[in-house]
């Protein structure tokens, strides 16, 4: 008897240990491919950088050299054009969610946040297709913004409420009980302490509507130069990647893993600074 | 030029009465400005959907139903049947759910019960967000550059037709991206496991694994299944990534290792050279499919995990 509930023990302490090395083994393999993505892009992709790379205009196919300033401003006109349409409204529908919590209509809105932050971003970019290509009769900067604006509101309104949530009610009590208006207490005391999180917030929208390709496809659409007309087409860092990996030209492979170096340069900065923000300047209360 | 007292008092008290008038008036005109921003967004995607709906109606009266179980994708016979793309969005999602299920789970064991703080923890929750963080066309043009010539020389061996690309490569790549959305969420779910339930575990001399197989698991599963689905969610409705490894063909798959399109990516490919407007509202009843669908996996896995976070 005793033999058997030995055996049986170590048995049940063998098991445990075989799982957590199973665990971490599994885990620690799923890190593999980002380390392989990372490696690949560094290797192929930094050599490509120099300032010809960053300051140029793309050159047709055959030729060597040429680069991604096109894109690299494109991407940044977008992301101005997405900021302008996102932002203001999704501050405002952030204080809305925070201050009005248990209401009927928060209630939607949140539901709305949640199925909005869910759509597939091809059908963003149709949308934008529909509302703003289609009238105007032409693909253009303009219509890429408002996809991308869409794809950034959820972003802003989650973190507003979410950071507003947690300023305590004891500031907002002393404001109004000095005398100052509501709509001053919300602007002058609330938003301000929440800033902060709604800074990175927004940070973290940029980052995620800076890499995005699927909604720039027909609005947006991609141009061989610079642009500095919002109605017309104007290229991005991300259709860039996808033209030039697509295309069956060694030479445009490689100024694609340059452009990627830039593109994941660029977004991974925008994680880093938005943890910077969130770490020192966070109001404790 | 000596002042009464009412010669000062009136029109103090006067312009009060304007300030406070005005001050009314401001914050019931701030408070609707917030209503408003809030309605917005209903407003937003009321009107998205109903776009959708307009802009596909040509589709919609033609084929109707029969939209999406015809064979043919064929745009210059103006025949529009998407069977093969629903069965290449599913082939792919699912075989990527599979895939990715075999490490998220692992993953979330590992962020929610074994290495719940310190060192370990954060780096491997960095990493995962970096990897959320990589944008879905590097995704692809990494999955083009190194997972198409391993498929390949993997076809090779297993004598099948060496293409490279197909819906196995493109699930791989699927599987790749959402490995982070799934197992964040799968963190989240088990982490909120109550602690005495483990500890009474414990107590009766379970070990560790024995407390995860008959407590954590069996407590989380529905959030765990929400995971899953959202994570299904994600993967539906990926675009560039697929669209550059599937090998965009519009016929129905034969097998896994075969070329395909899913809805997502035969939009990607066609949307620009769409000529005609049934073809359009075909491409665009696609997008709608996908909405659809997307929106009924969001809201209800939304819903299992609120009720879950709710029940501590």
């Amino acid at each position: 008897m005793k033999g058997m509930a030995e055996i049986s023990i170590h048995r049940r302490i063998w098991a445990d240990k075989l799982f957590k090395t199973l665990i971490i083994v599994l885990s620690l393999c799923s890190l593999v491919p980002m380390f392989l993505i990372l490696f690949m892009i560094t290797k192929n992709g930094i050599s490509v950088i120099n300032w010809e790379f960053l300051t140029q205009l793309p050159k047709p196919v055959g030729e060597t050299g040429g680069g991604i300033a096109n894109a690299i401003m494109g991407t940044l006109w977008l992301i101005v054009l997405a900021f302008l349409f996102s932002v203001p409204l999704g501050i405002f529908a952030g204080i809305f969610l925070s201050e009005y919590r248990g209401g009927k209509l928060a209630y939607l809105t949140r539901l709305s946040i949640e199925i909005l932050q869910g759509i597939p971003s091809i059908v963003i970019g149709i949308i934008a297709y529909v509302w703003v290509v289609m009238p105007m009769g032409s693909f253009s900067a303009l219509s890429g913004g408002v996809a991308l604006g869409i794809m950034m509101l959820p972003v802003i309104v989650m973190a507003t409420e979410e950071t507003l949530k947690l300023v305590p009610d004891s500031l907002r009590e002393a404001s109004l009980a000095l005398g100052v208006s509501y709509p001053r207490t919300i602007m002058k005391v609330i938003l301000p302490a929440g800033l902060s999180g709604i800074i990175s917030g927004i940070l973290l929208g940029v980052a995620r509507v800076a890499g995005e390709t699927a909604p720039l496809l027909f609005t947006a659409f991609g141009s061989p130069f610079m642009n500095q007309n919002i109605l017309k087409p104007i290229n991005s860092l991300p259709l860039t990647i996808f033209n030039y990996a697509t295309s069956p030209y060694p030479d445009w492979h490689t100024l694609a893993w340059g452009a990627s170096f830039v593109l994941i340069a660029f977004v991974l900065g925008l994680n880093l600074i938005t943890k910077w923000v969130t770490k020192k300047w966070t109001v404790q209360f | 030029m000596n002042h009464t007292i009412a010669d000062v008092a009136v029109p103090t008290a006067r312009s009060k009465i304007t300030l406070q008038y005005k001050r009314v008036v401001s914050e019931a005109s701030f408070r609707k400005i917030l209503y408003l921003a809030g309605l917005s967004l209903l407003i937003l995607l009321v009107a998205i959907f109903f776009s959708l709906v307009v802009a596909s109606l040509p589709a919609l009266r033609q084929f109707g139903f029969s939209f999406l179980v015809g064979k043919t994708w064929d745009p210059v016979r103006g025949e529009f049947g998407a069977l093969a793309f629903l069965v290449g969005t599913l082939m792919s999602s699912f075989m990527a759910l599979l895939i990715a299920m075999v490490f998220s789970l692992p993953i979330s064991i590992f962020l929610g019960e074994y290495f719940r703080q310190g060192n370990v923890s954060t780096f491997m929750k960095s990493v995962i967000e970096l990897l959320a963080g990589i944008p879905s066309v590097i995704y692809g043009f990494w999955g083009l550059f190194l997972l198409v010539p391993l498929v390949r020389a993997l076809e090779v061996k297993l004598g099948v037709a060496p293409q490279g690309v197909g819906i196995f490569t493109s699930s791989l790549v699927l599987a790749v991206m959402i490995i982070p959305y799934a197992s964040s969420i799968g963190t989240e779910v088990i982490s909120l496991v109550p602690s005495d339930l483990k500890e009474a575990a414990l107590s009766l001399g379970a070990t560790r694994f024995e407390v995860i197989r008959k407590v954590i698991l069996p407590y989380a599963s529905s959030g765990i299944f929400a995971g899953i689905l959202l994570a299904l969610g994600r993967a539906l409705g990926e675009t560039m990534a697929v669209t550059m490894v599937i090998g965009n063909s519009n016929f129905l798959p034969k097998s896994i290792f075969s070329p395909g399109n899913t809805m997502a990516s035969v939009i990607a490919n066609e949307f620009t050279e769409a000529t005609g407007s049934l073809y359009l509202a075909s491409l665009i009843e696609l997008a709608l499919v996908l909405f659809i669908v997307t929106v009924i996996i969001n809201v209800l896995g939304k819903l299992i995990i609120h009720k879950m976070s709710a029940r501590k």
